[in-house]
């Protein structure tokens, strides 16, 4: 049983449990809120997942919740519940800066759809958590305000784009946090901090004021420490919004009932694809063991597990270095210095924005805005965009052929546990492989998971398992990801991030 | 597909408008002449029989109600503007002297 009264404790609870102590009475939203504000200050220095804490708003929006629960309003199932929001959605009076000293000091006008709900769950933001700049990366190496380390190890990376919102969770700075996965930002991110991340289905979460970097692969997903959590985010979410053409006009999955039920930890019946071309060679003997008894479990509960192959998935990594670039490189030239963010003067508008968007934007930015300009020139579109869009097509099909022996498919979610920050930060090609076995679930627009498979014996370093499903079929990921989490749980006694060591602790106050 | 020399780097920094200094021309001509030859691959492997996916999830004609919605006080707009004057982003001239 928890002690509510210790903030050790409870930071450490899942949120579905926080919001039953809420419910209960045995704790308020202010203590909890505290308790994570606290654990920010004492860790956050070396950890260094947040860009920015609002523990002023923070502490009034739980004050609030206070207030009604006490006065017997109905309060939604979150309400009180702290989190973490990466920083590429907008807030509306709260700094946003997607990693990029282009947006330094930025103020939003407006709030993103999802902001609107996590405020309208009554959920108290704690801040806005670090990125690679624009969502380019897989290290939070190109956050240009420095990276984020990873709470298993500080020397190493906490995956990226969204290692704070992954970090954030493995420090127990906050029990839930927002992700962005474009070619895994979400799942490679849970995958080497031990957590828990999903890319719900394309359309199925609004995307309406999330910093755009590439349109037909974005998708904003949940962060958690447990699957149940993550359903329970989900829910908050998704559902269709008319600010996004893009948003699916179907009813909100039913994901915190999928977990639920799959937390029995019974997978009779279920038919699990293993992808031949996600494994092998290249992959870490530590993932491919943890992976491969995670099979096990997975048999042991009922479960048949055949080898599916889906050829073009060797494609997949040029092609999503066709199609990111050329998207990026549209949605970027609105950084411009002429209505918000950074302007360098010149005496030309259109110097300008060169200077400007030569002081703003980091290397990474710089590399892929001129290959996204290559990738669309005239003379080149055909053979590079043109070529990617049919690869899509291909990998698209391999999906659909796959399914058809399967319920879900799996892999290990990254190819080797989190390697050190800064040694793959010259060698783009080095850091674009982090994705490989992430990036076809975004090309097809397919739901995604990753959940802790374990530690690696060589580096006891977190491993990843990823579970994807069909397009619409979300609610497969909660329902055999829960009963994964539960076999595996079993065995550790406990969810994974209670195994990551403690971390240096300074007892500086949050300034209130 | 050919390699990506230091003079096409120069000339897509000024399409894409970012100044370049030397330092990052041949800096990032190296890198995006790698990864052009990684991904230079493509054209062979999907012929022209293979439809082009623009989009993961197929939709048409996606509509709203023809209704008035929220939109931004023109002051909110402009609210982190580098420059504003008048009710309007204010920027230097567009057409340099010689045009």
């Amino acid at each position: 049983m928890t002690d509510w009264s210790l903030p050790e404790q409870a930071v450490r609870s899942t949120a579905a449990q926080m919001a039953d102590a809420l419910a209960a009475g045995e704790v308020t939203s202010s203590q909890l809120t505290q308790a994570h504000l606290d654990r920010i200050a004492a860790v956050d220095g070396p950890v260094h997942a947040f860009l920015h804490v609002d523990a002023e708003g923070a502490l009034a929006a739980a004050e609030s919740v206070d207030a009604d629960r006490a006065a017997g309003v109905s309060l939604p199932r979150l309400a009180g519940v702290p989190i973490g929001i990466k920083d590429v959605l907008v807030t509306k009076g709260l700094p946003t800066t997607a990693g990029s000293r282009i947006l330094e000091g930025w103020i939003p006008p407006y709030d993103a759809t999802v902001t609107r709900k996590v405020r309208e769950a009554r959920m108290p933001i704690l801040g806005k958590t670090n990125m690679d700049e624009f969502a380019m990366g897989s290290s939070t190496d190109h956050s240009a305000f420095g990276p984020t380390h990873n709470p298993w190890d500080l020397d190493r990376i906490p995956g990226g784009s969204g290692g704070g919102s992954a970090a954030a969770l493995a420090a127990f700075e906050a029990p839930l946090t927002i992700g962005s996965d474009t070619g895994g930002s979400i799942r490679q991110p849970a995958s080497v901090t031990g957590t828990v991340g999903v890319k719900p289905t394309y359309g199925g979460v609004s995307r309406y004021g999330a910093i755009a970097l590439a349109s037909s692969l974005d998708q904003l997903g949940p962060c958690a420490r447990t699957v149940l959590d993550a359903a329970l985010l989900h829910e908050v979410m998704a559902g269709h919004d008319p600010h996004d053409a893009t948003s699916l006009r179907e009813p909100i999955p039913g994901a915190v009932s999928a977990a639920l039920e799959g937390a029995s930890g019974d997978l009779s019946g279920v038919r699990i694809g293993v992808i031949r071309e996600l494994g092998g060679e290249g992959y870490q003997d530590g993932v491919r063991q943890r992976f491969e008894e995670a099979l096990d479990a997975a048999r042991g509960a009922g479960a048949t597990v055949v080898e599916v192959s889906c050829p073009s998935f060797e494609y997949a990594l040029a092609a999503y270095y066709l199609i990111l670039p050329a998207e990026a490189s549209s949605n970027l030239a609105k950084f411009d210095g002429v209505r918000f963010g950074l302007r360098v003067e010149r005496e030309t508008v259109e110097r300008t924005m060169a200077a400007t968007r030569a002081a703003g934007f980091g290397d990474e930015v710089k590399r892929r805005i001129i290959l996204g300009t290559y990738a669309l020139s005239a003379g080149y579109y055909d053979a590079y965009y043109g070529s990617a869009q049919r690869v899509r097509t291909l990998i698209q099909r391999d999906f659909t052929a796959a399914f058809e022996q399967a319920d879900v498919l799996v892999s290990p979610t990254t190819p080797t546990t989190p390697f050190k920050l800064g040694e793959r930060i010259d060698d783009p090609l080095a850091m674009y492989l982090n994705d490989v076995a992430t990036i076809p679930a975004n090309l097809a627009g397919i739901p995604g998971m990753s959940l802790p498979a374990g530690l690696a014996p060589e580096d006891g370093l977190p491993v990843g398992f990823q579970i994807l499903a069909p397009a619409h079929e979300d609610v497969r990921l909660y329902r055999i990801g829960g009963a994964m989490e539960a076999l595996l749980t079993r065995d550790w006694g406990g969810p994974l991030t209670a195994q990551a060591p403690a971390l240096p602790t300074s007892t500086a106050e949050v300034a209130k | 597909m050919s390699a990506l020399e230091r003079s096409d780097v120069a000339r897509l920094a000024v399409l894409a408008r970012i100044d370049m200094t030397d330092d990052d021309l041949d800096r990032l001509s190296g890198q995006l002449s790698a990864i052009v030859d990684a991904v230079a691959t493509l054209e062979s492997v999907a012929g022209p029989d293979v439809p082009a996916t623009s989009h993961p999830i197929p939709m048409a004609n996606v509509e709203r109600d023809d209704v008035v919605d929220e939109s931004l006080a023109p002051a909110e707009a402009l609210a982190a503007a580098p420059q504003a004057q008048d009710g309007r982003f204010r920027v230097p001239q567009i057409l340099g002297e010689e045009a």
